[in-house]
């Protein structure tokens, strides 16, 4: 069978990998010199070199951090999902609920979830449970989008092939519906766990404990302001997204083999 | 009507044992609009038990219309279906369906693929596999259990298509244009295939055609169908011996039953233009 080597497929990964690396090495290069030709003040803009060090002297009060942060994206994420799944088969399911549920759905986007945070807050307090709610919030909507579009778009012969056979509703969807709509549901999954850090923060922002968020807020108010950690944790904020991003990547080739083609 | 063993719906009759089927008075009609369309007028087949017999006509003649009625996937306005003499009230599972595209799901492997009616009657998953890899040697994708769908061939899919609907055992099969979508070659090496597995089964067939040669080298008995509304228009006995060879279409025979089955088809386009029905 021509299951890629695994030589062919880190080579393929080199090669998509190297021109954006090398991109964002540049413009790490070009950020560090002007900032020491210009010998512009660190508090204001550090260079990348201080930021990494800086970060770097301060691990043992961003680590913990990380991991708060990350308990509340990953958990978020998995109520989105969990949300999402039971939306969209009932979507699915029940007519009387793809008329009246989607509609809702497609408009409360409409609604600023930011603006939603400091109620939230008010409702469940300071805790783990309101940033869950919020990366929820922020996530379900591309998971649940995808999961109905390929939900509905399964094969008919197929789906009568099966009736043939007399598979009741739970063996059509688990047999057909479901595995068809995965490649919709991941495109949809990838979209939304580039919010869920994001989501995270601001809820820390608007009030936590901990986690990156208070971290950031804390270097602000620090007298003197600790831009480089500022930035450091938006580096480390973005080093994450892209780790989660892939993550899910690695899990949808896992859970899709047979689109391994090509 | 005591043409055998009273049909359960599902796939509970042993392998090997063929079904009578029986089409009486088969009526179709969908609402379209203010009025309806009639997709079958009246229709009327037999089967017998063993018998391989094929549905011929233009597109539009309601040849799908009328498998999804025997399939059970469909209900009719008027008529009824019998299987071995019964008219069941839910025909679903009654027979073994071939559909015109292979519809294998691309996330199954060949293997699982071919064990989807064993697997959803109840068969353990490592139980129809079990039973399935020797069919799979025998229908030539013994190679193929462990690979995907799409990397098959057209031909390929076919049988593997084809394994899935005999692997059940069941005693009548339903194939809609299994081999429309073939090359010539492909499909000429498919049906003399088809001809000797289903020699081997037994099972009734029922095949939906719109290949002149294939319903005269693969039928007892051809059933010519007019275009919208459908209904017979007339029927073609073909009593060649059997099993059949690809080279006998050479002879004067076969191409007399070919000549005659054009012509009775020519007579069923010709009469739809009749304003007999509105």
């Amino acid at each position: 069978m021509p299951a890629p080597s695994a030589a062919r497929s880190a080579r393929r990964w080199l090669r998509t990998a190297t021109p954006p690396s090398l991109l964002i090495a540049a413009g790490l290069a070009l950020w560090q010199l002007v900032v020491t030709a210009d010998s512009i003040n660190p508090q204001l803009l550090p260079g990348p070199w201080l930021i990494v060090r800086s970060t770097w002297d301060d691990r043992a009060d961003i680590w913990p951090a990380i991991g708060v942060t990350t308990e509340e994206a990953v958990l978020g994420m998995a109520v989105a999902v969990v949300v999402a799944v039971l939306i969209a088969v009932s979507i699915d399911s029940f007519r009387s609920v793809r008329g009246s549920f989607y509609p809702v759905i497609v408009a409360s986007q409409t609604v600023p979830i930011i603006a939603l945070a400091p109620l939230v807050l008010v409702w469940w307090g300071f805790g783990l449970l309101p940033k869950i709610v919020l990366v929820a919030l922020f996530s379900f909507f591309p998971i649940t989008v995808g999961l109905v579009q390929g939900l509905g778009s399964a094969d008919p012969d197929a789906i009568n092939l099966l009736r043939t056979m007399r598979a009741g509703r739970w063996q059509l969807l688990t047999r057909v519906k479901l595995p068809n709509a995965l490649p919709q549901f991941f495109t949809g999954l990838k979209i939304s766990v580039t919010y869920a850090y994001s989501a995270a923060i601001v809820a820390e922002f608007v009030g936590g404990m901990q986690g990156l968020g208070v971290y950031m807020t804390e270097a602000i108010h620090n007298a003197p302001v600790r831009m480089d950690l500022v930035l450091g944790a938006v580096f480390v904020i973005a080093l994450l997204t892209i780790a989660l991003f892939a993550l899910v990547g690695v899990i949808e080739r896992l859970a899709t083999p047979w689109r391994a083609r090509s | 009507m005591s043409a055998g063993p009273v049909l359960k719906p599902g796939p509970l009759l042993e392998a090997g044992q063929a079904a009578t089927l029986a089409v009486h008075g088969v009526a179709k009609r969908f609402p379209a609009g203010e009025g309806e369309v009639v997709a079958l007028e009246s229709v009327d087949l037999f089967a017998g038990a063993g018998e391989f017999v094929s549905l011929i006509g233009p597109s539009g003649c309601g040849k799908s219309t009328l498998f999804n009625v025997v399939a059970g996937l469909a209900r009719p306005s008027a008529g009824e279906v019998l299987i071995n003499g019964v008219d069941l009230d839910d025909r679903l599972g009654a027979s073994a369906y071939m559909p015109q595209h292979d519809a294998l799901l691309g996330w199954r492997r060949v293997l699982d693929n071919v064990v989807l009616p064993l697997e959803l009657a109840g068969t353990g998953r490592k139980e129809a596999r079990r039973q399935a890899v020797p069919m799979l040697e025998r229908f030539g994708l013994g190679e193929f259990a462990q690979a995907w769908p799409w990397q098959l061939s057209g031909g390929m899919r076919q049988r593997a298509a084809f394994l899935r609907t005999v692997i059940a055992g069941h005693p009548l099969m339903l194939l809609d244009e299994p081999f429309g979508a073939l090359d010539g070659i492909t499909r000429a090496d498919l049906q003399e295939w088809l001809s000797k597995v289903w020699a081997e089964f037994g099972a009734t067939v029922l095949l939906v055609t719109h290949d002149i040669t294939e319903a005269v080298f693969l039928s007892d008995r051809v059933y010519v169908m007019t275009p919208r509304p459908g209904r017979v228009a007339s029927v073609l006995e073909v009593d060649l011996p059997r099993p059949r060879r690809l080279c006998q279409r050479e002879d004067e025979v076969f191409q007399a039953l070919e000549a005659r089955l054009r012509h009775q088809l020519a007579m069923a386009m010709a009469s739809s233009f009749e304003p007999a029905h509105l």
